[in-house]
């Protein structure tokens, strides 16, 4: 029989969200007496991506805030998706990361059924299709860079599930500052090294123009050879060194005086258990 | 992206748009402009694809969300292809906006997506349709829709008329595009237009220098 087309929509509660959380956070709540209840952690991010001759570049920075703290200074934002295909993520960090996680299992999954390499075309309609889903409430902004057999792509995916096929994108807090590196610098067909350092200089406008971007630049190139992940491609100039080794040797601290008291122990109880050993 | 919104009605990215179709002799051209918005305020993308083919000779233009605008019309296409491998020859224009009207009147209250749909079929030739927000179907021989349409409903209505050729349907059509995009801020880019014909559809591109100008200073 003609099943009649129809949108299988959740039906969303006046809470919204179905996660388990969100109860214990409004409990929570009035525990805090008018403080503030824990805020999630944001990217608060640069990242964008280039097609260029012979694949695609994709770049971000490391910088993961928890409000005005940076909770993170060597976040990785370029995810695994699939041998060939990789993508930044900007919004909740949460979000982004087990969207991709799910993503990356789902089409490993299906590469194996079907013995096909999964296509940039099928991560996005999937991405799409969850995230339209959710309406919005999964903050994931991201950008999906491959290469497969039909060719370079670059795919944009908004919050609420709308989706663009563009040549170069960025996305995130610092997107407009790294926009204006990307649109004056970019042309079809680039060479491997000028594709690096519009990527990486978009990127660094971001970092410099926006407070929620920062750190290092990671960069990941994408060709039909393979993927090389450089991460960190460029270190931030403010590092700074920490030892890392607190372990200090017997007689840095000098000793005034030394008192030895043997401690008097007696034996309140004895019992032997024979160990089975066959 | 938190900055960009959220005063407008539509949540993310909007298409803010202006979309047209209009039947010829023999055929139906069908356009849209190529700007998608955020909050009104930020233009996320200076060319998206408003014109879906959904089938063979049936397109679609998207108004509204861009997001419901995308699901509905992936929607529309599974659901027409297997219509027509079901009826085992190529859908009606009427089978098409069906579709869309069932899908935006069953879901109206999630919903912000508004649709015109033109194309060509054997049974009763080229039609546009439109598939308003809440789900309203109507026939008519052309039609105009989006933010942008306010400022050109004076020029359609005195311009077009009924059997035009081809070559004049495009140029009215490319002309409305062109007002709307010079008057509505939330209108531009590209003239994305496509003529569908009984032979086939041809994709026409005016990049925005290109268009017609009306005295701009």
């Amino acid at each position: 029989y003609y099943n009649y087309p129809v949108l299988h929509l959740p039906q969303l509660t006046p809470l919204s969200f179905i996660f388990p959380s969100l109860c214990r956070n409004e409990a929570l709540k009035g525990l805090f007496e008018g403080a503030q209840a824990p805020k999630p952690l944001k990217t608060g991010t640069t990242i964008a991506g280039v097609v260029f001759k012979d694949g695609v570049v994709l770049g971000a920075d490391t910088r993961a805030t928890s409000s005005e703290v940076v909770a993170d200074k060597m976040c990785a934002k370029i995810h695994y998706i699939a041998p060939n295909i990789y993508c930044c993520g900007a919004g909740t960090a949460a979000d982004t990361e087990k969207t991709t996680e799910l993503l990356s299992s789902n089409l490993t999954i299906f590469s194996l059924n079907s013995g096909r390499n999964p296509r940039i075309i099928m991560a996005v309609n999937i991405l799409q299709d969850m995230l339209y889903r959710y309406h919005g409430q999964i903050g994931a902004n991201l950008i999906l860079g491959g290469v497969d057999c039909t060719g370079n792509h670059l795919y944009s995916v908004g919050p609420y599930g709308s989706v663009n096929q563009v040549p170069y994108l960025a996305m995130g807090s610092g997107d407009l500052a790294a926009l204006g590196i990307l649109e004056d610098g970019f042309k079809p067909d680039l060479e491997l090294e000028r594709a690096k350092e519009l990527v990486r200089g978009a990127i660094h406008a971001g970092i410099m123009s926006d407070l929620g971007s920062g750190n290092n630049i990671d960069i990941c190139v994408i060709t039909r050879q393979g993927v090389d992940y450089i991460r960190p491609y460029q270190e931030s100039e403010y590092k700074e060194n920490r030892k890392m080794k607190y372990k200090y040797r017997p007689g840095t601290t000098p000793v005034l005086t030394e008192k030895v008291v043997p401690l008097k122990l007696e034996v309140v109880q004895e019992s032997v258990q024979r160990m089975d050993t066959a | 992206m938190e900055k960009h919104c959220v005063d407008s009605e539509v949540k993310g990215v909007s298409t803010g748009t202006t979309i047209l179709a209009a039947i010829f002799d023999g055929g139906v051209v069908i356009g849209s402009d190529s700007r998608a918005s955020i909050g009104g305020e930020y233009v996320s993308s200076r060319t998206i694809n408003k014109v879906i083919q959904v089938h063979d000779r049936i397109f679609c233009c998207m108004a509204g969300s861009l997001a419901d605008a995308q699901a509905v019309t992936k929607a529309a296409k599974f659901h027409l292809s297997f219509h027509s491998v079901q009826m085992e020859s190529p859908p009606l224009v009427i089978a098409a906006a069906s579709v869309l009207k069932e899908l935006c009147y069953k879901n109206k209250e999630e919903l912000q997506a508004g649709f015109i749909t033109a194309g060509w079929d054997k049974k009763k030739g080229p039609q546009v349709y439109v598939v308003s927000l809440g789900g309203m179907v109507v026939s008519q021989p052309f039609t105009i829709g989006g933010s942008g349409s306010t400022y050109i409903y004076g020029y359609v209505d005195a311009k077009y008329k009924p059997n035009m050729s081809r070559d004049e349907c495009l140029q009215f059509a490319t002309n409305a595009l062109a007002l709307a995009m010079g008057r509505d801020n939330v209108s531009g880019g590209v003239a994305h237009l496509a003529v569908i014909t009984e032979k086939g559809v041809e994709h026409v591109v005016v990049p925005g220098n290109k268009l017609p100008k009306f005295h701009d200073e």
